[in-house]
């Protein structure tokens, strides 16, 4: 029998725990043992960042942790942008701009996208697409992703969300 | 799907602990840092540890700072950390240049300074980086602790001066005081491999090179120096003819292989262009023209 362990994380606001084989890589945690799929499982080989959720405050591609250097920490994943029924603006602007057409990069996107905005308010194209360079999308060709996160950047939410909150 | 193979999974607390855990658990036990050089070998199951020991948890390797004359750099400091100190970019601007093109954003929240140079891969960007500006290493066993130059801690492709047993603690630089530097790369795409780079400083004194420091990745480059080409440049002054000369040693002294990066002479030209543009953009640093 494999070693068996228990990890214990908050994740989006919540303490969850499981026992879990050493090995698992948090993407797969976060999808298979917490049903949370928002979060996109591409390249498996930390390239394409669909995988990209917050682990302690920072964008990591979760193909490359395992769940159990997780343990203790804080995750957050795209589940955890909409607060209360309210779409992030991030969201609103991947809507409202097309920033998607086959949606496997989305999840990734918005969370590198909700980080740079709560760091850099009003960041320019260069600074969106440098945030963005360690994900692919083979759809959009960046430029609506782009033009979402700068309409998230005009049209800041009014509401604190759940990580300030507990902040 | 790829997922490692089976793996048991220690926690260190400190150095000692982690130490004690290395002992315990013998060479098969590998130290995990950020995971971004080993996690993705043991998906491929390239590497099979029977042990990762978590590291992330050891917070006294995780530090910048300048004491006796030295940048001090933690092992455990993240790529992301080193790109945003204004004390590195202070004393050398070849870190911020290196990092800013070292993988992406969310990889370097990760990577780790330590576990860069540990992973010992030919293409990395930091071991350019220390062996020009002749660093050393700390590393630490249960039975003391070691300095080694950077120019003799890589001992081959992906082997490094550290044991088994061992745990490398620290990156120092010696402050040079005038010194300048840069760094420069070419890849295929953002976040990829270098197909070649190059990093510098030089220290100008009267308008002659009395320092300095040339170091190349990607390119074959022995110990990731070009020593003939620095000794070429001490005591010149720093004219286009002389660069352009001390890049050609500078190429010539590596040993390039084509792969899907491009083929040798390709390698070769960048080499030399390259190391080139950073021994011309230290410079203009050194005298205040950029």
């Amino acid at each position: 029998m494999p070693q068996m362990i228990k990890v214990t994380m908050t994740v989006n606001g919540e303490e969850v725990s499981a026992d879990i084989e050493p090995r698992t890589l948090l993407v797969h945690f976060v999808r298979d043992h917490l049903g949370l799929t928002g979060t996109h499982w591409g390249c498996d080989t930390s390239q394409c960042g669909t995988c990209v959720l917050w682990l302690d405050r920072e964008p990591v591609k979760s193909c490359t942790v395992l769940a159990a250097m997780a343990d203790g920490h804080e995750v957050a994943t795209v589940e955890g942008l909409e607060v209360d029924g309210e779409l992030d603006p991030v969201q609103l602007g991947f809507m409202n701009e097309h920033g998607l057409q086959c949606g496997f990069c989305t999840p990734g996107m918005m969370m590198t996208a909700r980080w740079l905005l709560d760091h850099d308010p009003d960041p320019d194209e260069a600074t969106i697409r440098e945030a963005i360079s360690g994900q692919l999308c083979r759809c959009t060709g960046y430029e609506n992703i782009v033009r979402a996160v700068r309409w998230a950047a005009q049209h800041p939410r009014t509401q604190p969300t759940e990580q300030e909150v507990q902040a | 799907m790829q997922t490692p193979a089976p793996v048991d999974y220690a926690r260190a607390t400190s150095v000692a602990h982690a130490l004690e855990l290395l002992e315990q658990r013998g060479p098969e036990a590998r130290l995990i840092a950020g995971g971004h050089s080993l996690l993705p070998m043991m998906r491929l199951r390239i590497a099979q540890p029977e042990c990762v020991i978590d590291i992330n948890g050891i917070a006294d390797l995780d530090y910048i700072k300048v004491e006796e004359g030295e940048l001090r750099i933690g092992a455990m400091t993240r790529h992301a950390a080193v790109l945003a100190s204004p004390v590195v970019g202070e004393h050398y601007a070849i870190f911020h240049d290196a990092e800013r093109r070292i993988a992406d954003p969310p990889v370097r929240n990760r990577g780790t300074v330590g576990g860069s140079l540990c992973q010992g891969d030919p293409a990395e960007d930091l071991a350019a980086v220390a062996s020009a500006l002749r660093a050393t290493v700390v590393i630490e066993s249960r039975a003391g602790t070691r300095t080694v130059p950077a120019r003799e801690f890589h001992t081959g492709p992906y082997e490094t001066a550290v044991g088994d047993d061992e745990i490398l603690t620290e990156l120092r630089v010696p402050i040079r005081p005038g010194a300048s530097s840069a760094y420069d790369k070419v890849k295929r795409r953002a976040g990829d491999w270098a197909i070649a780079a190059a990093g510098t400083y030089v220290v100008l004194s009267g308008g002659i090179i009395t320092d300095v420091g040339i170091g190349l990745t990607a390119v074959g480059a022995p110990h990731f120096c070009a020593e003939d080409a620095e000794r070429y440049l001490l005591g010149k002054v720093p004219t286009d003819e002389y660069l352009t000369e001390a890049a050609r040693l500078a190429a010539d002294a590596c040993t390039p292989r084509g792969d899907q990066r491009g083929p040798a002479e390709y390698k070769h030209h960048l080499a030399a262009e390259l190391t080139r543009r950073v021994l011309a953009r230290s410079i203009a640093r050194a005298e205040g023209r950029v």
